[in-house]
């Protein structure tokens, strides 16, 4: 009798241990949540349009997966501002966007239109990421010397001055050094709303595994790796732009690891604690002789960095920039916090999940339902209107309401994120993974010296 | 007898500082002389005058007690030496040195360190992590020598150094059992513990206390006036302390500063100030 309890008691204490083994390791978590976000896109392209054809189920969890690396990598380097040192920048589409056109204005060829000034590949990535975090230390400079909300009001500003300007006729070309004798004149352009081609991008490299020329796989010929591989994805149904974007995909998901690495290394270090030191109250850091706004001022500019290198990724996959799209837009910020958000401020893994879950649930999942509904049921023409749609709720023909909003599905797909939010402000402020305290220190605190513990 | 062994340990700590001068350059420069001299220093928030004309100064090597009624400016002339505060007036000299509006951290930096009468604890950082913070100019401050492989084994090999200095104190401190707690689930007094232990870590030549021992068990805290003690014969440390236990001011303070109504109405040793008529008018009272 007194065993059955204690029975129970050691059952719940292997699972739970059984549990904190599988999920208090950071890979196998990503890696099951990524799983069953799989799971789920494989069974939606079944029950889709295109059923059970494996070229489609691969084509979408490549998308999946290049959204996730994508957001990844952005809340990655926002937790880096935000959520360890607690600098609120909510201008990060700003300095994705300069990252990308200094990186475009560094690599395009002279001759194109836009011009660029045709140098290398690394040394475009390498000056965007540059340029991005000193137009961040710019901005930062005045604003951080102040309270945190200014750097706020600052940033976003910032974004949207930048976005605007990109867009402006007046800066479509324009030619530096026009009249200096000793320097050439340099033309350059941000394309206003056409936007730049870029011909040299970083999914170039990645297409010279399969291509012999990647600027135009069409008429060039296969590399010995591509002749296997796009060979074996035909005969299995895949279409070859999906292979060469899954081989991209695999690179920005390299990328994802690489800042992971970098944040982990910044936090468990005398550096990151000073940051959290920051975050949590900085006249302390202050009191303890730490000068805090040097602090603040790198850690700036290295997450800006990061911010124009996603900037760069994000665009290289189409070989084409232009600033009128949503990726530069206040918006795309706001999606990264909702990432963060979701995953949980202060946690690198965190971050990865937030953009898993973003991607996968609330970015890309709404768009296949709408999809799936449409193709399962036949509601035909949808009211325009909403009072129309809920007119019907009255008379309980469900089908024109159901209709309306799979038809606006993108749209609602906000007051799905709005509802999110505050489910988790209600329930869970810290997110997934915010409540977990990351190490301030490159060894183990607790082990104590003296030989009380066991080092 | 208070007398005597007040007179004694100032003694001691003169011959201290002074045998301490010969091995080490740091007090050097630092015999004889005050350490803070605080000058006619003014602040007032929007019209309400917080500190009126203060002027008083410290020995080194010192425990100097500061005194006075709530609201007279003590909390606030700390601010102030600290550059907490942007101050109104006057000067604040450290060893010799002006500085005066110098920002909190080069204050700082140069070896005055202050505690805050409502503890500032590091809430969502273990103990451990708060002190680990204290120490100055750390290796592995910087972004390179935090990132770059190269420099990371001697970043750890420095940390290791330092987590047995901060488990030593949080042992002294009687905190240790705290030592992976996160500092924000600290009792009152756990705070005002971390808070001086961690003011102890930078490694300070001069530490400005504000009511440190608020919530402190009376055993611990002879235990960590003793260290004080020790703190000041062995390093020449000087303290100033604001505090309102007048017991703990007349046994400990070799030198009393009385603060009323943002002034200095009354300064000297414990006994003196403790019979000063305007003292007791002001602020002790019955109390003595
Ligand atoms: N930041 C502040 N803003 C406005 N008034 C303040 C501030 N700090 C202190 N004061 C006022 O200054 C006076 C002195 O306060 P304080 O220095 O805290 O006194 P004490 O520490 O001696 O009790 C009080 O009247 C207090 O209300
Ligand atoms: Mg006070």
């Amino acid at each position: 009798m007194s065993d059955g309890p204690g029975a129970l008691d050691g059952v719940r204490r292997r699972w739970d241990a059984a549990a904190t083994r599988v999920f208090g390791n950071d890979p196998l978590l990503v890696a099951a949540v990524m799983l069953g976000i799989y799971v789920l896109f494989t069974a939606m392209t079944l029950v889709g349009p295109s059923g059970g054809d494996l070229g489609a189920i691969v084509s979408n969890l490549q998308a999946v997966t290049f959204w996730t690396a994508l957001y990844a990598m952005m809340a990655l380097a926002l937790n880096l501002h935000w959520g360890y040192t607690g600098l609120f920048n909510i201008g990060v589409a700003g300095f994705m966007a300069v990252g990308v056109y200094a990186f475009a204005a560094l690599t395009v060829p002279p001759s194109a239109s836009p011009p660029g000034l045709g140098l290398p590949l690394v040394v475009g990535i390498a000056g965007g990421m540059l340029a991005a975090a000193f137009v961040g230390v710019l901005t930062a400079l005045p604003a951080l010397r102040l309270r945190a909300d200014y750097l706020a009001i600052v940033t976003v500003a910032l974004s949207e001055i930048i976005r605007r300007s990109l867009l402006s006729p007046e800066l479509e070309e324009f030619t530096l050094f026009s009249n200096l004798g000793f320097v050439p004149d340099v033309t350059l352009g941000s394309g206003a709303g056409r936007g730049i081609n870029m011909p040299t991008n970083p999914s170039i490299p990645v297409k010279s595994v399969l291509y012999t020329d990647p600027g135009n796989p069409a008429a060039g010929g296969r590399t010995v790796v591509g002749k296997a591989v796009l060979g074996a994805a035909e005969s299995a149904g895949v279409r070859e732009t999906v292979v060469s974007q899954f081989a991209y995909t695999l690179v920005l998901v390299a990328v994802v690891v690489l800042f992971y690495w970098l944040l982990v290394r910044v936090g468990n270090s005398p550096f990151g604690r000073v940051l959290k030191a920051i975050r949590e109250d900085e006249l302390v850091a202050n009191s303890l002789g730490k000068d805090t706004r040097v602090f603040k001022i790198k850690v700036f500019a290295l997450g800006c960095a990061l911010m124009g290198l996603g900037g760069i990724l994000w665009e290289a996959q189409r070989g084409f920039t232009d600033a009128s799209v949503t990726t530069f837009r206040p918006l795309q910020t706001f999606y990264i916090f909702v990432a963060l958000i979701i995953g949980g401020a202060g946690s690198n893994t965190g971050s990865v999940l937030g953009g898993a879950l973003f991607a996968g649930l609330l970015f890309q999942g709404p768009l296949f339902v709408r999809r799936i509904v449409a193709h399962l049921l036949n509601l035909g023409d949808p009211p325009s209107t909403f009072v129309g749609a809920a007119a019907g709720l009255f008379s309980l023909e469900l089908g024109g309401f159901l209709a309306y909003t799979v038809n606006n599905i993108s749209e609602l797909r906000f007051v799905f994120l709005g509802l999110v939010l505050i489910y988790l402000m209600q329930r869970r402020p810290t997110g997934l993974l915010g409540h977990r305290k990351e190490a301030a220190a490159s060894v183990d605190l607790m082990e104590r010296p003296g030989g009380e513990s066991d080092e | 007898m208070s007398d005597d062994a007040t007179a004694a340990r100032a003694a001691a700590a003169d011959a201290a500082a002074d045998a301490n001068a010969d091995e080490t350059g740091d007090v050097d420069a630092r015999t004889g002389g005050p350490a803070l001299e605080v000058e006619d220093l003014r602040k007032s928030f929007a019209g309400l005058v917080a500190v009126d004309g203060a002027t008083f100064s410290v020995e080194q090597g010192s425990l100097t007690g500061l005194i006075g009624p709530n609201g007279a400016g003590k909390s606030t002339t700390f601010n102030c030496i600290t550059g907490v505060h942007d101050v109104d007036g006057g000067t604040v000299r450290f060893f010799g040195e002006d500085v005066t509006g110098l920002r909190t951290n080069r204050v700082a930096e140069r070896g005055l360190v202050r505690t805050f009468q409502i503890a500032r604890e590091l809430e969502e950082m273990t103990v451990l992590e708060n002190l680990m913070l204290a120490p100055g100019d750390q290796r592995g401050e910087t972004l390179a020598q935090a990132v770059l492989p190269g420099f990371r084994d001697a970043v750890r090999d420095r940390e290791r150094a330092l987590r047995e200095e901060v488990w030593e104190t949080l042992e002294l401190f009687e905190i240790d059992h705290l030592a992976d707690e996160q500092a924000g689930n600290l009792s009152g007094g756990q705070r005002k513990l971390l808070e001086l232990s961690r003011a102890l870590l930078t490694d300070p030549d001069m530490l400005l206390l504000d009511e440190p021992f608020a919530g402190v068990n009376p055993t611990l805290e002879e235990k960590l006036l003793d260290r004080i003690h020790a703190l000041q014969r062995e390093r020449g440390l000087t303290f100033l302390l604001v505090e309102h236990d007048m017991d703990l001011i007349m046994n400990h303070c070799e030198h009393v500063i009385v603060m009323h109504q943002g002034q200095v109405l009354a300064e000297g040793p414990p006994e003196a100030v403790r019979d000063d008529e305007q003292v007791i008018d002001a602020y002790l009272g019955e109390e003595i």
